[in-house]
Parts: C-alpha cells; structure tokens; sequence
C-alpha cells in the first residue's frame, strides 16, 4: 500500500519569521490525521500549505504519486473541488451566503459538470438528510441557519463529491458543546462510512480524542512529538505535550 | 463639420481601441481591457459603446443607432446627433441600410448581413460579478474555465421561480469557451448572437473591457437538461403591425387597466405596416 498524501521537509517562512518547518508525514488511505498545538503553533499554516492556498518555500508535497506543488494550478484546483474537501472553521468561509442551502451542497456537482437539475436537487437533498439538516430547509438561505447548521451544511456541500481526502480546519470551533458532540458523531460516522482520509486541525483534545487514529503536536512551527492518538494522550513525552495535556479541564 | 477629429476621437485612441477589437475578435468572447477615455456623456449612456462606434466608423459609413429596439428615444436620437456632428456620417433608421449600428439592450428584428458591424453598449461586462465579487478570481474563473457557478444562478432560479427567470442577460458560452454576458438584451434574442453572418462588438465603458462575436461564432444559452432554454416573448400580436415573431414592448395606454403590446424595434414595425400590415389597434393609433 501506498501512503496517499506524503510530506517531506515542508517549510513555509513569513518573512525572518517560522510558520512551519521540517514537517514530514504520511497519510495513508482511510486514515484520520490530528494535528494539535496552541494558538500561533504553525497548525493552520500547515494545512493551507497543504491543500494549496499558501505556497510553501521549501519541500514536497505528493498526492496519491503526483506532486502537488509542481502541478498547474488548473490541475490543483480541479482536484480540490472533485478528490479534495476542505471544512473551513468559520462556515461562512467555506459556503456561499447568497444563494440557498441546495445551491450550496450543488455547486461542487455543477462544477464537476452535472448539468441535470433534476439530479442536482435529488443528490442536494440526500446530502441535506445525511448531515441531519430537514429537507424543506433546502431553499433556506444558510444565513437563516444555525451555527452548527451551518457548519453541517459545509460538511454536505464538501462532501457531495465523494472525495477522498479532507482538511479540517477547527471544525468545530465557536460551537457549543452539546452542538460540538453531535456534529463529532456525525463526522465520525461519515469518515468511517465514506473511507475518507482526514487531517484535521485543531486545539481541541477532545475532538482528536474521538475522531484521529494519529496525531501530531506542533508548536513553534515544528512537530514535536507524532504517534498513536491514545499514546500519544495518555503517555505523553514531550515537554510541552505534557503541558498540553495538562491543561485540559477536567469537568 | 465641426472642428473635432473625425468621430470625435483622437486618432492614437482610436488605434488603440482598433488593437483592442481585432484581440478581442481574435478571442471571441474574452474581455480584452482598454483604456477608455472621458466621452463627453455620463457613464450608463453608452460610453463604451459610443468608443467602439468612433473607432470603426469611417466617412462613407451609415450609422443607425437604437436604444431598446426604438430609433426614436432620448438616447438613440442623442447618439446619433453626436456622430453626425462629429464625424458627419450618413444616418438611417432602416436596418438593412445601415453599415453600422450601434445598440443599447435589442438585436434588431430583421437579419443582419455580411458586412455590417453591430456594437453593443454594455454595462457590467462580467456574467460572474454578482456571483463572485473579486475581480481577479473571476478573471482566474474564465482562464481556468471554471463556469459551475454559472449554473449555480440559474439553479437558484429553478429552486425559487420553477424556471429559469433570467428573462435578458442571459449568459451564453462562446465556441465552448468562454462565458459571456451578452449585455441586457432580452433572452428572446439570445439565438440571433449565434451564427450570426454581422461583427458583433461589445463595449463597456465604464468598467473598460471591450469584447467580441466574429461572424458566423457559435453561441449557446446555458441551460440544464431537463429545463432547457427558453427565447420567451409576450403572448401577443403587435397591435401596430400584427406581427406575432417579434419582441414587445407593453405599454400601459390608461389608467383603467388598458395595455397595448407593441414591437419593441420600431423599424420592424414601421416596415411592416408600410408592407400593409395592421393590427389590432392601428386604426386608432392612426
């Protein structure tokens, strides 16, 4: 088997200043990656590099054998709206705030060049039910939804495609936390139905607790510590991973 | 003769437009930029259009210049008077006579031929502005020919109206390429932009783009497959001249409700009923 997204020696500078440097890993098939670390860690610098949004200064990305920073930016994009997703943090980054809930979730599908409407709305709303959205909310504007509904609708609109990897920024920041268990359910149940690779970013123990198989703890740019989530949870080594873990509240 | 250059324009702009015309005919479709100078007239008036008009009129030309279809309004009458002062070219309102006309939101009524320019005044040159407000990803969006946002407008359309309600500006893709805003004429004349044996030349003054149909381009309404286009007219005769083909005006005659539909392009119509058409109505217009 091969690894379907490789790493190797990323490194992205702002100026004198590290975003991130010397990050190398393999994400294999059906695999879920965490990455964890404070604010200001290099987590989001990482993941931007990563699905294409920033350039990064020095080394190589690989996609299921393809260079992804050497391909023409037509190429790159076409992959990003058929075999990639990408869940912003804040819904409305990733959805289009004018125009209706189905329109959304059928953008991705009208891009890939489906042009029956019929179609478009039958697989709209499937996808509405499948992230537990009611189907007459479908020519809702999603500005008239809820935080989380929102965000679940972000999750359809991503997903409708069947792509096979996805980044996840924080996708369940700013959310409550009765919100946040259910939209972590949700995810888990689509990620392991679907077969999808993640790599997920975020802060929050708890959500890599129950959605990553692996994780990797960054801070200062750099990976400090990688392993099995539960290893790397309950028996921290690093330093800092054992102030992270620390930190957490325990209710 | 006045004492402007020819056609108002000064000729190194001209010849600057003129490179700008054969790019953009070189690549139908595609929003060739231009440095549009002051006209002495407002923006929304035609600016764009007047440019392009200056630029290929030459001595010998006849210009025919209409606003929605009529020779007879306040902006057609304006134009027409402006170049006939400037340039001292023939004017007509027949549009067989005319070798240049120039158009504000119609394609006239009866068939262009070879050898005749029709130039379009545009407002918003860009189908994908109210869709994706930054300039330079819709510029990205055309290069890339990404265009399933296009769909995504006339989805929302389906989803709210049950059909698609874009009734003028109804976006059109040329030679299969690039998507274009055919400037706000009414989605009836959609089929007459394709295969058309006439130049077609668009220009927005304003916003400083200036693109192109060369003859005999290939231009396709976007629709889906199970709500295909549609080139919807009112559900009337011409109450002038009868004809049932053309697109109407509707025009509201009192204020008990009465209404008369009428052709919009007024040359059709005055042709027609000097052919000896009438109808339902013309006695009493008379």
């Amino acid at each position: 088997m091969t690894p379907l997204l490789s790493v190797r020696d990323l490194e992205r500078r702002y100026g004198p200043r590290i975003g991130c440097t010397g990050v190398s890993f393999d994400l294999w098939p059906g695999e879920v990656l965490g990455i964890v670390g404070e604010s200001g860690s290099g987590k989001s610098t990482l993941l931007s590099c990563l699905a294409g949004q920033q350039r990064p200064d020095a080394g190589t990305v690989t996609y299921d054998g393809r260079d992804v920073l050497a391909m023409a930016e037509s190429d790159r994009r076409r992959l990003a709206r058929t075999e990639w997703a990408h869940v912003h943090q804040h819904a409305r980054d990733g959805l289009r705030m004018g125009v209706s809930a189905g329109a959304n979730v059928g953008e991705r599908l009208m891009a890939t060049g489906h042009r029956h409407y019929g179609d478009i709305r039958a697989a709209a709303l499937d996808w509405l039910g499948r992230v537990e959205i009611a189907g007459d909310r479908i020519d809702d504007r999603p500005s008239s939804f809820s935080g989380g509904m929102q965000q679940r609708l972000q999750i359809a609109r991503n997903l409708v495609t069947g792509p096979r990897l996805v980044f996840m920024d924080e996708p369940t920041g700013g959310l409550d936390v009765s919100v946040q268990a259910r939209l972590l359910d949700l995810l888990r149940g689509l990620v392991r139905d679907m077969g999808l690779s993640v790599i997920i970013v975020t802060h929050d123990l708890a959500v890599v607790r129950l959605l990553a198989d692996r994780l990797m703890v960054m801070t200062g740019g750099r990976v400090v510590e990688q392993g099995l989530t539960d290893q790397v949870l309950d028996d921290p080594q690093h330093a800092y991973t054992q102030l992270l873990v620390s930190s957490v509240l325990q209710v | 003769m006045s004492d402007y250059n020819f056609a108002y324009l000064d000729e190194q702009t001209k010849r600057m437009i003129r490179r700008a015309i054969l790019k953009a005919l070189a690549i139908p479709g595609y929003q060739v930029p231009f440095a549009s100078r002051e006209m002495p007239m407002p923006y929304g008036w035609g600016t764009g259009g007047v440019q392009l008009t200056a630029a290929c009129l030459v001595p010998d030309d006849r210009l025919k210049v209409i606003d929605q279809g009529a020779d007879d309004t306040t902006n057609a009458v304006s134009i027409r008077a402006f170049f006939q002062r400037t340039a001292g070219v023939a004017v007509t309102t027949a549009t067989t006579q005319a070798t240049v006309i120039q158009t504000r939101h119609r394609i006239p009524e009866t068939p262009l031929t070879d050898g005749q320019i029709l130039i379009y005044q545009v407002p918003i040159p860009e189908p994908l502005r109210f869709l994706e407000p930054r300039e330079t990803e819709t510029r990205r969006m055309h290069a890339l020919e990404e265009y399933g946002l296009m769909h995504v407008k006339l989805y929302e359309d389906i989803a709210r109206h049950g059909q698609i309600a874009t009734s003028y500006a109804y976006p059109v893709k040329v030679e299969g390429r690039y998507v274009m805003d055919p400037s706000p004429i009414p989605k009836f004349d959609n089929p007459k932009l394709s295969d058309n044996p006439a130049i077609q030349l668009f220009g927005a003054g304003r916003e400083q783009r200036i693109y192109a149909l060369p003859p005999w381009t290939q231009v396709v309404s976007l629709d889906f497959d199970d709500h295909p286009f549609v080139a919807s007219k009112a559900d009337h005769a011409c109450d002038l001249c009868g004809a049932r083909d053309s697109y109407l005006d509707e025009v509201v005659t009192d204020d008990v409700g009465s209404r008369m539909f009428v052709c919009s392009d007024t040359d059709h119509c005055t042709t027609r009923r000097d052919a000896g058409h009438t109808g339902r109505l013309a006695e009493v217009a008379a």
